[in-house]
């Protein structure tokens, strides 16, 4: 089931990337021949399997409702691109980002 | 309300968890601070720090699953929901997806219809999630920028979704207040919305009554509300809308993308905000950050038994044991526990729960709200309260020669003896006022006359009169006494 | 015999009996690096003075005869993902170029802690996604071994500086390989810890279930004295697991009695390298001069590693670098320009009248974002986001991700029922021996094969070890892959160091004086 164009597109846009014309074609490719392989899983049976989506199985791990120190501002909001000393600045949030 | 349509409605309510730390990190949680001046590194999202739950944030949201009746998952687990967001550091929320901490419990509310009747709203589930920061948009110098405050983002957030159980507008409203008042006594969350500790977003549509049976129009999710007044405004305009639109186009659920719209408090109207049909997609996934949580029958048990008298549970019980009425029980209930706890007090004192229901919500209560402050501040104990009580009830002073005496009270720190002493009360001999009465009627032969004539009205005056010579008379007894000694005339 | 030569075990016996002091120690690394790194490009940044400002308070400490930790002033040299406070952690990608993280990892601290003197940042495949380090943004990794070949990836920076002796030690971190690979490659010791014995926090994710930090070192000895240093609880990492950690320097030397060896038929077959092949077959042997029983074992969905790792962590890593949109840290394109070209598009859609088009223009902030990723991301990068977002979304998580997660559990499952029998796993750790630079950049599903022996140890959660064991008739170096259960790490540092002490590869060393 390789990627179409107009799917490349989509994820473009949902992965907030900007791909070229010619990127999207060159991605459309590659992605097409990964997924391609990517069905070598379909031969395997799964259905009675658990997914595994943590490496170790550790639970309830917690800390507790204790106040630890923040960040001095400047430091917070110093790898900032722009900022005015007090907040972080984007071009203007209008509508759905 | 005889319309062609019913209104259905659900409500997904955001509360804020009463912790002191962040869901993931130890900063303050506290309202109000400076701009990004609550921030680490881990609620700013920065690279390579790593999220750590707070416990609290868990038990709590246990306590306010179970008081909305609902059932606890012995495992749940953190999810991400992707989306990009200024305020939203990480491009994603810490979320639950698909194994929340707890889900099928329901909120009983009053029925808006039929006072003293309940109806009961089932609630879909309640999880846990981290909130994001504030975006400010600030338009200066011609230049049109938003403003990030990170305060926020990491507060811990118990998202509650009731199934479309919701009538009416006002229904919306009464579910929002005993959810609150619920999460109040509970101590999860003080819900206040102007601080946005409570936010509601509403999913509204309409079954409209055709010819080929019920029709459901296109749902619309409203936004924006910031207040009760405000959901409730909304809702009903937001009805109507959906009502036109019906006759004008006939659209049906599934005929249109559900819309989002926003509430425009000046203007009183919903308008619909931009949204694109690629932000809908979260791409939910387990977060590998974050372990599991389990929790034993027997924590969810003790957890249970921490949970005290939910405020419906009281209102019967200060119904059955204290006499009062509904209305009451309820007004005092929703005030919430301290002054139940004082009311109780203050009606144990004078054994009368029905004149200490009269006294906290007539004085107490005024007082609290001219004063600003909390029951816990109220200078006067209730056992004080109920001796006051306890004289006016036995006549040895009117009702409001004693709010008199409150006032002493309120205003000196005396007990209700010594303000009693203070402002030199003390029962009328019966002798003495039948005296008093007969010189007042023989100083007023006007008055007399026109009692004479049935103009019972006039007994006023001799009471007036009859405080200005001793402030102590009971003016009831006054009255009954001078219109005895004119028929014996 | 210089200072350079060396092992990090010996160079600790002779700062502890005064011989040298670890100024001594770090100027001849610097020296070094300063001599050979124009060729090698091993280092993305080399901080003399403050390496040799670190290295005078620990001979201070040692003059004055305090406590010192561990690592008593050796030099070790960090893969550039791991946050070093007011110091730049650039990933060596463009987004992060300016990025000074406001805080250490917990690994930084733990080596300051014990005495370790930072020489600088290493050069990696950015945001550690490659396997030849040719995906840096800023500079190729080349192999010591033969300098028109990569060094393997993602360490490849961390790597080639311990083969090239530029750093008797490095820090670095393995989601796919990416410790045990370029260390194959580069004829030195790399090792992946189990998932939880180090903790993650102040490593920029690439795939969290899956990263791992740990040492590469030129011998056994000196990774488990590194691992020391490094393992251990930390309450800031939920997945970091508290458990002792056990004293591995005292214990290496000690063989591991009636090993029982695993090898595993399907990972000898198509596509491995003769003598890739051929070099894991005789130190094999050499475990079975040593005493060792060499049984047959089976991993039935090892062949499926590549392809559930590929949708695994590229999921994970789109999540993790979401982060990266010219908000709060790194990059962001010039908006002014964003904004103007998007301002021409309007008006050439208007133009057109393409209604369509002008409902799914981008507003000025979604170009914002779009065009800072995509500036700053180089094209493997995106690559993966790309792979991730479309595996993650409506409609594909149930046949990619959530396939994927069911295979690994089967992954796993595969490597419990093994090590029922054997004691560790050896294997060969890369299909081949180190490629020509440029071979694979325009061939990426050749490029992930080669993952092909090492996915499964993470994909696991296991521990996994590179150690020599041959070169290629090019004088190319070829690495054993030991594995060994969760929290087995001792049991493999002994079991590698046995094989070591009775070979002679990790001695060689690449000629970097000329051809
Ligand atoms: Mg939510
Ligand atoms: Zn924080």
């Amino acid at each position: 089931m390789p990627i179409s164009h107009q799917q490349v597109t989509r994820v473009s846009l949902l992965g907030r990337l900007l791909l070229s014309e010619e990127e999207t074609e060159t991605m459309t490719a590659q992605l097409g021949q990964i997924l391609t392989y990517m069905q070598l899983l379909d031969e395997v049976d799964t259905d009675q399997v658990e997914p595994m989506a943590h490496a170790v199985e550790v639970s309830d791990v917690f800390r507790g409702d204790q106040l630890a120190p923040s960040l001095a501002r400047d430091l917070a909001l110093a790898n900032a691109p722009q900022h005015d000393g007090e907040c972080y600045r984007v071009p203007a949030v209008l509508g759905d980002a | 309300m005889n319309k062609p349509y019913a209104i259905i409605i659900g409500l997904e309510v955001h509360v804020q968890l009463l912790t002191s730390s962040k869901l993931f990190c130890g900063c303050s949680t506290a309202f109000g601070a400076a701009p990004n001046t609550q921030t680490c590194v881990v609620c700013t999202g920065t690279p390579g720090a790593l999220p750590v739950m707070n416990r609290q944030a868990y038990l709590l949201s246990v306590k306010a699953a179970l008081g909305l009746n609902c059932q606890i998952a012995r495992l749940t687990k953190w999810d991400r929901k992707n989306y990009y967001y200024p305020d939203l550091p990480k491009g994603y929320q810490i979320s639950q997806y698909d194994m929340p901490l707890s889900r099928d419990g329901h909120l009983d509310i009053p029925d808006p219809e039929q006072e003293g009747q309940v109806r009961r709203i089932r609630i879909i589930r309640a999880h846990l999630e981290e909130d994001a920061g504030k975006s400010m948009h600030d338009e200066v110098a011609g230049k049109a920028d938003s403003r990030i405050d990170l305060n926020r983002a990491g507060t811990p957030l118990l998202e509650i979704v009731s199934q479309p159980d919701l009538r009416s507008p006002a229904e919306a409203k009464n579910y929002l207040t005993e959810l609150k008042l619920l999460l109040n006594y509970l101590g999860v969350s003080d819900c206040n919305m102007q601080e946005g500790s409570l936010r509601v977003d509403a999913n509204i549509n309409l079954h409209v009554a055709t010819p080929e049976g019920n029709v459901a129009t296109p749902i619309v999710e409203v936004k924006n509300m910031n207040s009760f007044r405000a959901v409730e405004r909304a809702l009903a305009y937001e009805a109507q809308r959906q009502w036109e639109l019906w006759q004008e186009t006939g659209q049906r659920i599934g005929d249109v993308p559900k819309q989002t719209r926003g509430w425009e408090e000046e203007a009183q109207i919903t308008r619909p905000q931009r949204s694109k049909e690629e932000s809908s997609d979260y791409r939910y996934f387990p977060d590998p950050d974050l372990a599991p949580v389990t929790i034993s029958e027997d924590a969810i048990a003790h957890v249970r038994q921490s949970l005290g008298e939910l405020p419906a549970d009281l209102r019967t019980r200060l119904v059955g044991q204290f006499g009062i009425t509904p209305y009451d029980s309820d007004v005092l209930v929703s005030q919430g526990r301290p002054l139940v706890d004082y009311f109780i007090a203050a009606a144990e004192a004078c054994r009368d729960g029905k004149a200490a229901a009269n006294w906290v919500q007539q004085s107490v209560l005024r007082v609290l709200n001219e004063r600003q402050m909390p029951i816990e501040q109220f200078p006067v104990p209730p056992a004080e309260l109920g001796r006051l009580i306890d004289e006016v009830q036995s006549g040895k002073m009117e009702t409001s020669r004693g709010r008199e005496v409150l006032a002493e009270m309120l205003a000196t720190g005396k007990s209700a003896a010594a303000a009693i002493d203070a402002l030199g009360i003390v029962q009328v001999d019966e002798a003495d006022l039948e005296t008093l009465c007969a010189e007042l009627l023989a100083s007023n032969p006007k008055v007399v006359d026109d009692l004479k004539q049935g103009r019972l009205k006039a007994a006023g005056a001799l009471i007036g009169q009859a405080k200005k010579r001793n402030p102590n008379v009971n003016a009831t007894r006054v009255r009954e006494i001078c219109l005895q000694l004119v028929q014996r005339m | 015999m210089s200072l350079t030569d060396l092992s990090a075990v010996e160079l600790l016996d002779r700062l502890d009996a005064r011989h040298v002091t670890s100024t001594e120690v770090v100027q001849a690394f610097l020296d070094r690096i300063e001599r050979y790194d124009r060729r090698i490009g091993a280092f993305l940044r080399v901080d003399r003075e403050a390496a040799l400002d670190q290295a005078a308070a620990v001979d201070r400490k040692r003059q004055a005869g305090e406590a010192l930790g561990r690592l008593g002033g050796l030099p070790v040299a960090i893969k550039d993902l791991l946050a070093t406070q007011g110091e730049p952690t650039t990933c060596a990608s463009r987004m992060l170029e300016d990025f000074r993280p406001p805080y250490d990892a917990t690994v930084i601290a733990r080596l300051k802690a014990a005495d370790g003197v930072i020489l600088g940042k290493t050069n990696m495949d950015e945001f550690a996604m490659g396997g030849s380090t040719e995906n840096s943004a800023f500079r190729l990794t080349r192999n010591p071994w033969d300098t028109t070949r990569i060094p393997g990836g993602s360490s490849g920076g961390s790597a080639a500086a311990v083969a090239a002796a530029m750093a008797p030690l490095s820090v670095a971190s393995d989601t796919g390989g990416s410790i045990r690979a370029p260390a194959s490659w580069c004829g030195v010791v790399g090792l992946k810890p189990t998932y939880g014995r180090v903790s993650r926090y102040g490593l920029v994710a690439f795939a969290s279930s899956l990263d791992q930090i740990g040492p590469l070192a030129r011998t056994v000895e000196d990774a488990a004295l590194l691992l020391e240093v490094l393992a251990g609880h930390d309450p800031r990492d939920s997945t970091s697991v508290d458990r002792p950690v056990p004293n591995y320097t005292s214990s290496v030397g000690r063989p591991l009695e009636r090993l029982r060896l695993g090898i595993v038929p399907e990972l000898f077959g198509d596509g491995l390298d003769a003598e890739v092949a051929a070099a894991v077959r005789v130190a094999v042997d050499v475990y079975r001069s040593l005493g060792a029983t060499v049984q047959e074992v089976s991993l039935p969905h090892g062949k499926y590693a590549v392809a559930t790792y590929y949708i695994i962590a590229p999921c994970e890593a789109s999540s993790n670098l979401a982060r990266y949109d010219g908000v709060h840290y790194g990059y962001r394109t010039d908006a002014q320009k964003a904004a103007a070209r998007l301002e021409a598009e309007r008006k050439a859609l208007e133009q057109a009248g393409d209604r369509a088009g002008l409902d799914n223009l981008d507003t000025a902030l979604v170009r914002m974002y779009r065009q800072t990723r995509s500036e700053a991301f180089g094209p493997e990068v995106k690559r993966r986001i790309m792979l991730g977002t479309y595996a993650l979304s409506a409609g594909y998580y149930d046949a990619y991700y959530l396939k994927a997660m069911k295979v690994r559990r089967l992954v796993r499952e595969d490597f419990d029922r093994a090590f029922e029998q054997v004691d560790l796993i050896a294997g060969p750790v890369t299909p081949m021996p180190a490629y020509p630079i440029g071979e694979k950049v325009n061939d990426p599903l050749a490029m992930y094969l080669c993952d092909v022996y090492t996915a499964c140890t993470n994909l696991a959660g296991i521990a996994g070890l590179s150690i020599p064991c041959g070169f290629s008739s090019r004088g190319l170096p070829i690495g054993l892959h030991l594995q060994a259960p969760a929290f087995e790490e001792e049991r493999l540092l002994r079991g590698a160091a046995m094989y070591q002490r009775a070979t002679a590869w990790h001695t060689r060393r690449p000629s970097l004086d000329g051809e």
